[in-house]
């Protein structure tokens, strides 16, 4: 099963014939670039080398680059207020070198992705960016036509335009019954039709989904596309993801899987989590040494993007960029994309099998669990864990050759990272936060985990 | 040269005792723990004969040396004299007085009389040793976890472990204002004249002075030597030389060896003395202070999240209430609520090296600053016996581990009407899966229904008190369930 996964991704690719040539020519770049001085880590990204591919339904020409905007700077001093200043340097940094594609959402940010996003954005010219939302009508109390339809046009307002270039059906496939959610939210109160009609108008130019979870969900609309035209689908797609995701979470589906129906249609993918929200940059250090060791001028988040931007069905590759260095490195992986080879996309694969050995959570950041009514810091305590495993600060038990050191670590990192009131102890079991996970994460089953590790670690009785 | 050797000791006597008071690691109490146990009250609450034998026979052979090496509460005295005669030109700022002799054995009746009937707050108010333990645990403390926060910021900048953050806590008014009004009070006395709170009210000066009279060794004057000047009388903390009759009072002698550094004929020396007689006389005067204003530490509101509808953020957390408990909590190793009356002379260690902010002065008068249990900061870990390993007067007594677990210091008592399951509609059991003793089971809340939400039900039998289910309960700012005090702790 898994022979025939690689082989359909190196197919797709359509670097299956090109091997040796491929090796050949990367070998050739590198020493021109010791040489000229080009693309080098530290010197000027260049602005004219965007890679761009092409919507086959309105011939847009997107970069390959998409900026997310679920993850904006918040000011140093106060973690509650975006950054706007910050932000607009970002968008500008990003709209300089090409980029032309910003997806947000209602729901981003605390709600305040929308507000900052346009206003960094209306300082630009209309037609040089392409705006992605969704309508995020997760809280029952939204799904109501009346109240759909008000968030739809609050983000218009939000984002200070008169049309949406892609609008998406917001976390398809999330919830305890994924289909009655589905129903709920677009089929039975009419979004759906509603939003083909403005498609029809033109404020709405292209229209898809975003799905996370149920594959029956993922299925269904698909099944219909004759009827809804998709534009584009959102899908989370990685190295990790193309043949573990079922693996890690039996809940959910290989993007090997995912990446096929919808080629399969010719319907262009736009990729999420193309990094698992850091999880792929912040890995083990033997992983770091790996990846280091065959491009170490290049940083390990690199080998994810190029990864992501390879396959020719991508449209767009979405990153959350927090810091102008997240940007600028993401800048020097699509400036212009270098593709794998077939036998980088093979050390890749052999990277995931090591990586699934490390007992992390498979938590993003992306904060939809958030907030807990019970003023718990959910991402906060997975991180933390997953910071701790990466480092070696998980003893097995008491025995363990760096038992102190890992205990105190962990004891004290916890401590530092998430406030008492805030940590796994506090967890009552509620699970409102699992139908917003869109990994499917047990979150109460992983907080009553990491909570039972942690009394160990306390009472010495690991 | 005794001079220099005394206050050396004292510096690092002082040095010690305070960083037990200061230190929340526990790292220091077992190298300095023996320093809070040879502290004289808490000896004799202890009923611990061996050190209070060592005292006894450390006056008769060398005089009050525990007064002036020992005792941090009079070594911070000396500090504060010292003080008050920086910058002065003269500083021959002390005069013989005579003894106070009937206030010195008033103050030591009614300190007998208050442990005999166990009124542990009059105990608590003149214990020296406890009155520093209080200053330090109330100003110094906050001060120094302060500092160590900053480095524990430093330290996380530099990804480093050596630090850690820990919570700065005042306990509550009245500690304060019992701690603050002590400080004032001895310090103006230290400053202005010396030694005058030890050697008037202090008892365990007073129960030193009288042994100290029959002193081996003492400073004593050589006639032969002295030209009447009268400087060892002007700088002697305790008032206690009189010069024109070459005459030392050693009930109030501390032993600090300052006259015999003064003198410049040489004529005073630490030596055996002979065999001789002093009079006491008495007058009357008066010293007063200590009262306590309990006051009421206003909670923050509730603020109940609602419908998630945008992603992030953090719910507000209200603080948790103390609950009003018909018997109040003491720790296990405190045997029964008496036992701690009688003995505690709330010097605050326990409080001080309490790991999981549990313990905190009581603010009821009749055991004014004594320990007690409450379980909003935290609950007293299973693992944890710190307050049984630090308590040099035997009101908490050294316990195990193991013998921990089987104390019942309390019950659990639940409240329907907080309890969130029925309140929030929601799932819980907080309290039966963070019960260290297993003594809570969920059981559904309609007999009849087994799908209904979920209670909780506590075994009285099982339920050791330890407060996990009150501090972790997610009902705020009471908890859905809360510990009750056992008068006699019993051992299941």
């Amino acid at each position: 099963m898994k022979d025939i996964d690689r082989r359909e991704f190196l197919k797709r690719m359509g670097v299956g014939t090109a091997v040796a040539g491929a090796v050949i020519a990367s070998g050739c770049d590198s020493r021109k670039n010791v040489v000229t001085g080009d693309t080098t880590p530290s010197g000027p990204i260049p602005k004219d080398s965007m890679t761009y591919r092409v919507n086959p339904s309105t011939g847009d020409k997107v970069s390959l680059l998409g900026y997310g905007c679920m993850r904006w700077p918040t000011l140093p001093e106060d973690d509650q207020t975006l950054d706007q200043e910050m932000i607009n340097r970002l968008v500008d940094t990003a709209i300089e070198h090409g980029v032309n594609y910003f997806d947000t959402s209602p729901a981003y940010c605390r709600g305040k992705s929308e507000g900052a996003t346009g206003i960094a954005l209306s300082r630009h010219p209309r037609e040089s960016y392409f705006i992605a939302t969704k309508l995020s009508n997760f809280a029952p109390s939204t799904w109501s036509r009346e109240a759909s339809i008000a968030m739809y046009r609050n983000s218009l307002k939000e984002l200070r335009t008169d049309y949406i270039d892609y609008m998406l059906l917001h976390g398809v496939g999330m919830g305890d019954d994924g289909m009655e959610t589905l129903r709920a939210r677009y089929i039975d109160n009419g979004i759906l039709d509603f939003l083909m009609k403005e498609r029809e108008a033109g404020r709405i130019r292209n229209l898809g989904f975003s799905y996370h979870g149920d594959i029956k969900v993922f299925d269904y609309l698909l099944s219909r596309h004759d009827e809804f035209k998709w534009d584009f689908v959102q899908i989370q797609m990685n190295y990790l993801d193309w043949h573990h995701a079922r693996e890690i979470n039996p809940r959910n589906t290989d993007a090997s899987y995912l990446y096929a129906e919808l080629e399969k249609r010719g319907i262009p993918a736009v990729i999420m989590e193309p990094l698992l929200g850091g999880r792929l940059s912040k890995v083990h250090d033997h992983v770091v040494a790996r990846l280091k060791q065959r491009e170490p001028e290049r940083s390990v988040a690199s080998w994810a993007f190029r990864y992501a931007g390879t396959p020719e069905g991508v449209l767009c590759v979405l990153s959350g960029m927090t810091y102008m260095e997240h940007l600028e490195d993401n800048l020097r992986s699509y400036c212009p994309l270098k593709p794998l080879t077939r036998e980088e996309i093979e050390y890749l694969y052999d990277t995931a099998d090591i990586m699934v050995q490390f007992p992390t959570i498979p938590c993003n950041d992306c904060k939809y669990c958030m907030p807990c009514p019970y003023g718990l810091d959910i991402p906060g305590v997975l991180l933390h864990y997953n910071k701790c495993v990466n480092q070696g600060n998980v003893p097995e038990n008491a025995q363990a050759e760096n038992y102190r050191e890992a205990r105190r670590a962990f004891l004290v990192g916890y401590d530092r990272s998430v406030p008492r009131l805030r940590q796994a102890d506090h967890c009552i079991g509620c699970n409102k936060c699992v139908a917003h996970c869109p990994q499917n994460i047990n979150i109460p089953g992983e907080m009553a985990r990491i909570d039972r590790f942690v009394e160990h670690l306390k009472r010495g009785t690991l | 040269m005794l001079r220099k050797l005394r206050v050396i000791l004292a510096v690092l006597f002082w040095l010690g005792t305070t960083l037990l008071f200061l230190d929340f690691t526990g790292t220091v109490h077992s190298w300095l723990g023996w320093m809070a146990r040879i502290q004289f009250l808490p000896a004799v609450m202890a009923l611990n004969f061996g050190v209070i034998a060592c005292l006894v026979v450390l006056t008769l052979l060398l005089g009050r040396i525990y007064c002036s090496v020992i005792c941090p509460l009079g070594v911070m005295q000396d500090a504060v004299a010292r003080l008050g005669l920086v910058g002065r030109r003269n500083r021959n700022k002390y005069s013989y007085s005579r003894p106070l002799t009937l206030l010195r054995y008033i103050f030591l009746a009614i300190m007998v009389v208050a442990i005999a009937l166990g009124l542990g707050s009059v105990v608590a108010l003149l214990a020296p040793y406890s009155t520093y333990g209080r200053i330090v645990a109330t100003f110094l403390s906050p001060l120094y976890t302060t500092v160590n926060n900053l480095l524990a910021l430093m330290a996380e900048r530099m990804d480093s472990y050596a630090f850690y953050q820990h919570e700065v806590w005042f306990r509550g008014l009245p500690a304060v204002l019992a701690a603050g009004v002590a400080f004032v009070v001895i310090s103006i006395l230290a400053w202005r004249n010396g030694r005058t709170y030890c050697n008037t009210v202090c008892p365990v000066g007073t129960v030193l002075g009288f042994l100290s009279r029959f002193s081996l060794m003492a400073p004593v004057i050589d006639t032969s030597k002295c030209n009447g000047c009268g400087l060892c009388a002007r700088r002697c903390k305790s008032s206690c030389i009189d010069s024109k009759a070459h005459d030392i009072d050693y009930s109030r002698c501390v032993a600090c060896m300052d006259c015999i550094d003064n003198c410049h004929q040489g004529a005073i020396s630490y030596t055996v003395r002979p065999r001789r007689r002093s009079v006491d006389s008495d007058t009357v005067g008066a010293r007063r202070g200590f009262m306590a204003v309990a006051g009421a530490i206003a909670g923050s509101a509730v603020v109940r999240a609602g419908e998630k509808t945008v992603d992030g953020g953090l719910a507000v957390i209200a603080d948790k209430k103390t609950p009003v408990r018909k018997t109040r909590i003491v720790p296990p190793g405190a045997v029964s609520l008496r036992n701690v009356e009688r003995r505690c002379t709330a010097c605050q260690l326990c409080v001080s090296a309490c790991p999981n902010g549990v313990l905190r002065p009581s603010s009821d008068m009749s055991v004014f600053l004594q320990p007690e249990s409450s379980y909003e900061r935290g609950y007293c870990h299973p693992e944890c016996t710190r307050c049984s390993e630090v308590c040099p007067s035997g009101a908490i007594a050294v316990i195990s581990r193991e013998e921990k677990s089987s104390i019942q210091i309390g019950h659990a008592v639940w409240v329907k009407a907080n309890c969130v399951p029925l309140t929030d509609g929601v799932e819980c059991g907080n309290c039966a899966r963070h019960c260290p003793v297993g003594a809570i089971t969920m059981v559904p809340s309609d007999p009849a229904d087994e799908t209904s939400r979920k209670i909780p039900v506590v075994n009285d039998e099982r339920c050791i008190g330890c407060g996990a289910c009150e501090n972790l309960c997610p009902a705020r700012p009471f908890s859905a369930i809360y510990v009750e005090g056992h008068e006699n702790h019993r051992v299941i």
